[in-house]
């Protein structure tokens, strides 16, 4: 058997109307091979992790130019966890700055990226992430496969 | 407790490991399909298919909310094309379903047709079969946006519904033979746009001036039109009126046998063309260079070829 597709969901969450570093992110995913499910505009942190789970991804990719990513990233990340979905590597992009990006990376968000950044960067993080966290898990009962990245 | 009980027993999360599974034909996956067997069948299944931008995932949304009305729950298989160059697909019709996804009653797949080109993917056949065993009332498969040749989701939706919208093109191009041929429903969406009257009266007059089939009781297809943006109704009563016919004599097990024999000749000739495959060592080269030396015929250099893999006799 071939290795598998990486499954990723892309989605942009709250009120924050802007959505076009999102769809280029989607496109850079795709071309990479990946398959990408975009869920568009306005998500709930409950609608971001039910659609994680159906659609059995491998990182979720979340969109934030709000301001709010320091409610909204630990949020998603909870309710991840709370799903069972321990697995999954939760990151993304937009406007955050360091001091907040280290803050969240200590709660478990994986690393988050800014305007500017070339496509083919989160490309990578997203097949090394995936494939260490592949490796590394999930055990049966899909619990504590995912330990913070060091 | 094992992965079919559990998705048997309704756990979203084994379904959706379940569905990976048997996407990558992974290790356990015809074992799970065979443990679950004795439990589908029950849910009726509605194919969605029509050509790219005729509303088809809005109309899916829209029938979800009928459904949902109604109390059913609804389990969605969604297929959207993998690029043949990177392997990688944008699967986007979720994201016209956004206020059907919030929805507990409600399970949305999305699948990348990974090379498939009958319109669906080469798993959405038993990705229905794992949600029917999961226990949803209905279950609704939407094909990627089809031309005039992919007819797969014939063979796998009890309810086949055709969605043309008055851009898709004029009644010429629905007079080309195939998907109409396939169509249970012809629901004519974007009924607010110019050109839909006639083309509803376009395809009845179609159908109408069609040769009358042989047995006397056969479903004759039905013409709706919809404003998926707003409701889905007429499209719900007229899956409504087929399902009643399906359930009267054997027609829903007379389709359903059909159903099962289509992919049956498909399953056996994929197996077959991978096993063959991979005994091919260098033969496709030897018989290449034959063709291109000018000693004989594409179709003779294949016919030797497949005789050579069967290990059969030369005459």
């Amino acid at each position: 058997m071939t290795e598998r597709a990486i499954r990723v969901l892309v989605c942009k969450a709250g009120l924050d109307g802007h959505d076009r570093g999102a769809k280029v992110v989607a496109q850079a995913l795709r071309d990479a091979g990946m398959e990408v499910i975009y869920t568009g505009l306005r998500q709930t942190p409950a609608q971001i992790v039910k659609a994680a789970l159906e659609e059995d991804v491998d990182a979720v990719g979340l969109s934030l130019h709000s301001g709010a990513h320091m409610t909204l990233f630990p949020e998603v990340l909870a309710a991840l966890r709370g799903a069972g979905l321990d697995h999954v590597l939760l990151t993304g992009g937009g406007i955050i700055p360091d001091k907040d990006k280290t803050a969240l990376a200590q709660q478990g968000v994986g690393e988050l990226f800014g305007p500017g950044t070339p496509t083919t960067k989160l490309v990578e993080y997203i097949q090394q992430e995936v494939a260490r966290r592949r490796a590394s898990g999930p055990t049966p009962d899909g619990v504590g496969a995912n330990e913070q990245p060091k | 407790m094992t992965a079919a009980d559990e998705i048997s027993r309704g756990d979203r999360r084994a379904l959706a490991r379940g569905l990976t599974v048997i996407e990558n034909s992974g290790d356990g996956a015809a074992e799970l399909l065979d443990a679950l067997c004795s439990k589908t069948g029950a849910a009726h299944r509605t194919g969605i298919t029509g050509p790219p931008g005729a509303g088809k995932s809005t109309l899916v949304a829209g029938l979800t909310r009928e459904f949902r009305a109604a109390g059913q729950t609804v389990g969605i298989v969604a297929v959207d094309p993998t690029s043949p160059f990177t392997g990688g697909a944008l699967l986007g019709d979720r994201h016209r379903m956004s206020d059907e996804a919030r929805d507990e009653g409600v399970f949305i797949r999305s699948l990348a047709s990974r090379g498939a080109s009958g319109g669906l993917a080469r798993a959405a056949p038993d990705a229905l079969d794992l949600l029917d065993a999961a226990g949803f009332d209905r279950l609704i498969v939407e094909t990627v946006g089809v031309g005039q040749t992919e007819m797969e989701v014939a063979g796998t939706a009890d309810t086949v519904v055709v969605v043309l919208s008055p851009e898709s093109g004029d009644a010429v191009q629905a007079m080309k033979a195939g998907l109409l041929e396939i169509a249970d429903i012809l629901c004519v969406n974007k009924s607010d746009r110019e050109g839909a009257e006639s083309l509803v009266a376009a395809l009845e007059s179609m159908l109408h001036h069609r040769a009358p089939s042989a047995a006397k009781d056969d479903w004759s297809p039905k013409v709706v039109s919809t404003n998926a943006l707003e409701n889905a109704v007429a499209l719900q009563k007229a899956i409504a009126s087929h399902e009643t016919w399906l359930g009267q004599d054997d027609h829903l097990a007379a389709r359903r046998t059909k159903g099962t024999k289509a992919r049956l000749t498909s399953l056996v000739g994929a197996f077959a063309l991978e096993r063959l495959l991979d005994r091919a060592g260098d033969l496709f080269d030897r018989e290449a260079a034959e063709v291109i030396a000018g000693r004989c015929s594409v179709r003779h250099a294949a016919t030797r070829a497949l005789t050579d893999l069967l290990g059969e006799k030369q005459r």
